[in-house]
Parts: structure tokens; sequence; C-alpha cells
């Protein structure tokens, strides 16, 4: 079954390419009469009942039929990919993937290039150059592969009751579908370009899903948004491509970290500015701080999409690269230390905003911005193993924590601002239960999944090393990290108060419709608010044995044996005490927000807030980095730099076309006289002499036979006189 | 008197002067048709009148040729005169003058 992962990503484009086809012709012929049978009444009349559904507004019900095809494909598909993934895993077999079997199938070759021996600056470079379409299986892959399938099959059964009523029901399947098997490929892939690949189509996906309600001006200008800035992070990214070719002379993962743990150490400042491309990739995908503006701004699309693509899947790719190319990282400590700065920052940045959004999705956006930033600084210091550790159980209770979201809004009539939420914890029940579960996860209450990968993080960087920083920094970027996790604890209590806890704030309308999700939506809930209290089980610190994950990942994310120096493991008693300090910061967040929200119904936040309006406003309007980019790019740069082109263009390059016209006007002035005289003389010149010889003869031609005899008998007697004469 | 050829030739050339003249002149087409018969004669008359006088019968067959031609051309000629007439409802040579340029 290992020799099938190739299929793994096969399905769900299937899924794509039968839904969106009968999409499009179910599409063509909507409204068509005979296609409502009477048998599909059943679920017009459910809409009916079912008013506040968030997408209410597309009420165009689809054949019912079309709409069990489209569920059965579009979460078949991916149960299949699912079913194979784990098949593939299990048949390469756990123990022996965490020993380093690395398992490649090459479909075809995809791009040949014939041998070219110049190529590569590094020893051990390669003389043919290619690039084969070829998936790897190794332990890396299988663990993405486990959970980007197994979350994205729940997320699509929760999808069947929340965009039940949706008139685009099989596109937004064909949508997600798409995005499964782009994010497949992203993680099989076996080569950069393949990776490439995958990572750009799940860009196309993520700006299709964004604004899925293209309709609405903010979900299109926002799905926009997501595009353009991910294309600066793609530039990065292919720029470190191009990079890594040049040095190695292939973009196969195998050849080039094998040539790159090898590396001399001249090579290391061109690691550095490759690593940093690629490092620019990862922030666009992965929303880090200079490009995460359209992350936010993402959750214009439906809410499974947020939980599925914004929040466990594809964010964590730009992780995921960087993981995949640790062995470059490693080569590169000033690249190391770029990413754990620019994640230790903005993970405290986007939990700062995190604090004073109103929106519920908006909290959980930069919740997830500031998780990401988390994953990177575990990166940056090294502590591959924890970052991807925290890439899987944030998948899990990002995941529950989105679609439980969902699920509030879905009970509410389409309402997002928590200012008119409260009370709902007797009302949905099964999303309370499961979103507090979550909310404790992520908060890092000992004993469930976040704790133990957040602590994970924060013992790494408080251990790390930075050859060329003072030695302070690590305790600064701890420090951050851990006053980062106090504030998750904090806003997220403070989420779960307002939307939960105390009395409903609502109009009284929408009350009477709050009702529980239907159980499609719930069962994923139950289930990742499982994995989120055993998910963190595969990596217990301390315990002997007990970090799996980390033995799991160890062939291809810790440091080769003897070349770059030794993993450094910290005593267990400090272990402990970082782990205390850890659920003492956690505590302090939590019960803060429930001594402020739950039971103070805000008072003393909103006294805070009057005492220093202007940081309370600053964090309220995100720091007005939208606003900057705004003035910076769009009007500065966009326009203004315009404009100034349009003048450049308008003086000194149009100086060129214009002289060129005034030069050619001169010469054709020229050639227009030549033509006038000259070449018109000749002709008319030519018809005057003819029109003239033709006056002259015609008068001989009198028509007279007898004429014509008389001047051939006077000719002849004239030649014969002639003749006579001078003979 | 015996007759030489000289008397033959003065012949042969009044006719044919006489011939030349009607197609200069004359402005009736059949007048014009029976002087350039005439002067077709005067040929024919040269022809024989030298074929005598050298001996050879070469003269002789060429008259007869001339004959034959004028024979044709007197067909031909009769022709064009009735679809002339048919044409113009007159057979002065002056009123065919379409060609003129």
């Amino acid at each position: 079954m290992k020799d099938l992962i190739w299929a793994i990503p096969l399905f769900p484009l299937a899924g794509f390419l039968v839904n969106g086809l009968v999409y499009l012709l179910g599409h063509r012929t909507k409204g068509a009469p005979g296609l409502h049978d009477p048998d599909g009444e059943q679920p017009a009349a459910e809409s009916q009942k079912d008013r506040g559904h968030p997408h209410a507004h597309m009420h165009g019900e689809i054949h019912p039929r079309r709409k069990t095809l489209h569920t059965v494909v579009g979460t078949g598909s991916v149960a299949l990919s699912c079913i194979f993934a784990f098949g593939a895993i299990f048949d390469s077999g756990l123990s022996r993937l965490s020993e380093g079997a690395v398992h490649v199938v090459t479909l075809y070759r995809w791009i040949p290039l014939g041998v070219n021996g110049a190529i590569g600056q590094v020893p051990g470079k390669v003389a043919e150059w290619f690039v084969d379409a070829a998936f790897r299986l190794d332990s890396l892959s299988a663990l993405m592969i486990a959970f980007v399938t197994f979350v994205g099959f729940l997320i699509h059964v929760y999808s069947v009751g929340y965009m039940g009523h949706d008139e685009g029901y099989g596109r937004y399947f064909a949508y997600l579908n798409l995005f499964m098997f782009s994010m497949l490929v992203l993680v099989l892939a076996d080569n950069f370009l393949l990776l490439f690949v995958g990572w750009e189509g799940v860009g196309l996906c993520s700006y299709l899903l964004i604004g899925y309600d293209y309709h609405k001006k903010s979900a299109a200008d926002a799905g926009k948004k997501a595009f353009v800035v991910n294309r600066i992070g793609d530039f990065g990214f292919i720029l470190g491509i191009f990079g890594v070719f040049a040095l190695f002379g292939s973009l196969d993962f195998g050849k080039v970290f094998s040539a790159a743990a090898a590396a001399p150490a001249e090579v290391t400042p061109y690691m550095t500015l490759v690593c940093i491309c690629l490092f620019v990739g990862a922030c666009g995908k992965s929303a880090q701080f200079p490009l995460y503006v359209w992350l936010p701004d993402a959750m214009a699309g439906p809410t499974p999409v947020s939980a599925l693509i914004h929040a466990a899947t594809m964010v964590t790719a730009g992780v995921y690269m960087v993981a995949r190319c640790n062995v470059l990282f490693r080569l590169s400590p000033d690249a190391m230390l770029v990413v754990a700065v620019v994640g230790c920052f903005t993970a405290l940045f986007a939990a700062t905003i995190g604090l004073a959004q109103n929106d519920i999705k908006k909290v959980l956006a930069y919740s997830t911005v500031s998780q990401l930033g988390y994953m990177f600084l575990a990166c940056g210091v090294g502590a591959f193993v924890a970052g991807m550790f925290h890439v899987l159980t944030h998948a899990f209770f990002k995941a529950c924590l989105f679609l439980g979201s969902g699920s509030v809004i879905h009970a509410l009539s389409g309402e997002q601002d928590l200012r008119r939420m409260g009370g709902l914890a007797l009302k949905i029940r099964t999303t309370y239960l499961t979103f507090l579960v979550a909310t404790l996860a992520i908060a890092g209450v000992p004993l469930l999944a976040g704790f133990f990968s957040k602590d994970a993080i924060l013992a790494a960087v408080f251990e790390a090393r930075f050859p060329s920083a003072p030695v302070w920094l690590p305790r600064v970027l701890w420090t951050v990290a851990i006053f980062t996790a106090g504030l998750t604890a904090f806003y997220m209590f403070r989420l779960v108060s307002l939307t939960f806890w105390g009395v409903y704030r609502g109009s009284p309308d929408q009350e009477k419709q709050i009702h529980e999700s239907p159980r499609s939506m719930t069962v994923p809930l139950i289930v990742l608010a499982f994995l989120s209290v055993v998910g963190g089980y595969v990596g217990v610190p301390i315990v002997h044995g007990g970090d799996r994950i980390g033995e799991f990942l160890s062939p291809i994310l810790l440091p080769i044996a003897g070349a770059h120096g030794q993993e450094h493991h910290a005593p267990v008693s400090l272990e402990l005490l970082l782990m205390g300090a850890s659920v003492a910061v956690a505590t302090t967040g939590i019960l803060l927000a429930l001594i402020w929200y739950a039971r103070g119904n805000g008072e003393t936040p909103a006294r805070l807030a009057q005492r220093w309006p202007g940081v309370y406003r600053a964090i309220l309007n995100k720091y007005y980095v939208d606003e900057a980019y705004g003035a910076v790019f769009v009007e500065g740069l966009g326009k203004g730099g315009g404009r100034f082109l349009w003048d450049v263009d308008a003086t000194v390059v149009d100086l060129i076309p214009n002289g060129a016209a005034a030069v050619t006007r001169a010469s054709s002035w020229i050639s227009s006289l030549f033509d006038q005289y000259v070449v018109d003389g000749l002709v008319n010149g030519l018809a005057d002499t003819l029109q003239a010889g033709y006056r002259l003869f015609k008068s001989a031609q009198t028509g007279h036979v007898q004429n014509y005899a008389l001047v051939m008998g006077v000719g002849i007697f004239a030649i014969v006189a002639v003749y006579l004469v001078f003979r | 008197m015996t007759i030489t050829i000289n008397h033959f030739l003065i012949v042969s050339f009044l006719l044919f002067t006489i011939g030349l003249f009607g197609v200069l002149v004359r402005r009736n087409f059949l007048t014009v048709l029976m002087s350039v018969e005439l002067m077709m004669n005067a040929v024919n008359l040269n022809l024989v009148a030298f074929s005598r006088r050298l001996s050879s019968l070469t003269g002789q067959v060429f008259s007869v040729f001339v004959i034959t031609i004028a024979a044709g051309e007197a067909a031909i000629g009769l022709a064009l005169t009735i679809s002339l007439f048919r044409q113009r409802k007159t057979l002065n040579v002056e009123e065919a003058s379409t060609m003129r340029g």
C-alpha cells in the first residue's frame, strides 16, 4: 500500500473534477422546469425552518439527488485519501519510519533537462538535471498526511451540515476537494518544485474559498488581499528555490539535504540568503509578521474553510516547509535567528491584537497568527520537533475552536459579534463543552494537548543558543513567549466568557431560533475535542520513552549525528521549573479573564481602556498596520508611484518616441516633395507625351479604306522611286 | 507590226492604272470591287506575257492561282457588299468610316 501514496492526493482531485462538473452542469440548468420532483420538497421545507443560516441569502435549493452526490463524492474522496494515507503509513511501519525509512514513489520524469555538470557549487553536485513527479513518504510527511487527511475529513463532514442549505454546495465541495489535493501534493512532494505546485495550489484554493461569497465585496476583496500578499511571499520562496538549485544543482529533497549536510563552511553566507528567501515564502503562507495581514481578513470565507485552511492545515505549510528544510536552516544560524525573532514577535503582536477584537472569528484568527509565530519560534531555535508537534496539536484544538465558532454562528443566525452573544452554554451544550475543552487545550492547561507542545517549545527556547546573538536573547524570547502564553489564555477565556457565559445580549428574534447544530457538525466537534485532550500524549516530556513524536520525527528533524553538534537536553529539574512557570502564567491569564469578564462583566477592562485610550485604540485597530500598508503600498507606492512613473513616462520616456516621430515627420516631408515633383513629374510627363502623340497620330486614322490604300500606293511608289534612283 | 512584250506591258499598265484609280477614287463599293478585279487581271496579263517571253510555265501556273483566289475574293467581296448594304442602306464607302480615330 505504501506504493500507492500517489493515489492519496488523486482521490480529492477526482472528487474536485466530479463535483465541479456536476455543479457546472447543474448550475446551467438551474430553475429548469421539472428539476424539482415532489420528493425533493423535504429539504426545502427544512430550510424554511432554518432561516438562521449564515448563507441564507443564497436560497436557491439544489436538487436533493445532486446534493447527495456532492456529499458522497466530496467527503468520500477525502475518506478514501485518509484510509490510503493511514494504510501507507502502517504498511511502511511506524517503527521503520521512525528509524528513518524513506519511501519515494516516482511517477514519471517531469522535467528532464539532460546532463549539465556545470551547475552546482557544492561538492556532491548532481551531474544530471531533472525534476521528477515523485512523492515521498517519511516520518515528517507521514505525520502531515495523517492529520491533514483526518482533520480534512472531519471538516468535510462538518461542512455537510454547515453548508447544507447553500446554493453553491457543489462549488464549495469542489474547491475543498481541490484544496485537499493541493495540500497533499504539498506535503508528499519529493522536491521543491512539486512542493511549490502544491503551495500555489493551496494558495489558489484559499483565494477561491475566501471569496466564496463573491457577491459580497468584502469577501472578494479579502480573497484578493490574501492572494496578493501571498504573491509577495511566494516570490521569496521561488527565489529560495532558485538559490537551492544554484547551490546544489538539484531540487530533490534527498539529494539537496545530503549535499547540504556535507557542505563546506563557505556556503554559509549563501545559505543564509537562501534560507531567508525560503522563510519569506513561509511568512506569506503562514501569516508571519510583515505578511500576516491577509489571515484575519480571510475569515470572510465560510467557517469550515477558516478551520481547515486558515487554521489547521494550509497555514502550517510554511512551518512544514521550514521543518522540511531544517538541514539547510541549521547551516545558517543567522537565518535561524531571523526565524526565531520574527516568530516570537508575531506571536506577541498578534496575541495583543486578539485581546480587543469583538468578532469571534477575528479573535481566533489572531490567535492562529500568534500560534504560528510560536511554531516558527520553535523552528528558529532549532526545535523543529517541537514546532511540528505544535502544528499537530494546534490543528486539533484550533480546528475544534473554529468549528465550534461556526456552530455558534450557525446557532445565532450568522451573528459574529461577541457583544451580542453570551449565555449560550446551556442552549448549545455540545458546542459549549467541545469549545471549552479546546480552549483549555490552547490555553496550556496541564495534561491537555496544547500544554505539551507549548511546553516543548518554551523549554527549547529557554535552552537555545545563538552564536551570533547576545546570550540574553534566548531569555528575552522565552520571556516574550511565556507572556504570550498568558495573553493566549486570557483572550481565549475572554472569548469563552463573552460567548457562553453571562446573559444573552443579542436580539430576542435571534434568541428564539438558537438551536444546537445537526449531528454532522457536532460529531466532528466531539472527535476534535477528544483529540485536543489526548493529542499531546504523543509527546510527553521527562518520562522516559514518552516523547514518541520526537523519536518518530528524529530521522528527519534532528541534526545528523556529529555534523553540527548534538541536541541539547535540559535537566529534568529545569524542565519542571519551566513547566511550572508556564502553568502559573496560563492560570494567571485564565483567572484574570474569569474575574474581569465572567464575574465583572467587563467593567475593569473598560476602565483600563478609558485610562489608556491610545493603547486601547491602537490594539482595537490592529496597530493600524492595514492603514499603514494602505498608505505606504497602495496609496504611496501603488498610486503615488504610479503617478511618478506616469510623469517619468510622459517627460523622459516619451522623448524617445516623440523625437522619433519628429524625425519621421521631417523625412516624410522630404519624401513627399520627392514624390510630388520627381516621381509624379515622371509619370505625368510620360502621360503628357503620350497624349500629345496620340493627338498627332489619331488624325491619320480616318477610317476611310481608300485613304489607307492611297497612302500605301504613294508609299510603294516612293520606295520604288528611291530604289530606282539610288540603285 | 509584230506584237512584242512591250505592248502587253503597256496594256497591262493601263489596266492596272485604271483599276488603281477606281479603287482610290470611286465611292461605290461594288465599283471598287470591280476595280480590284481589273488590277488582278492586269497582273495576270503581265504574268502570262512574261511566261511566254521567258518560255517558262511558272507565270501561267501562277496566274491560274490568281484567278482562283480572285474567285474567292469576289465571293467574299459580294458577301461584304450585301452585309454593308443591310447595315447602312448604302454602298458609299465614305459612309463606312466607323474606325476613324
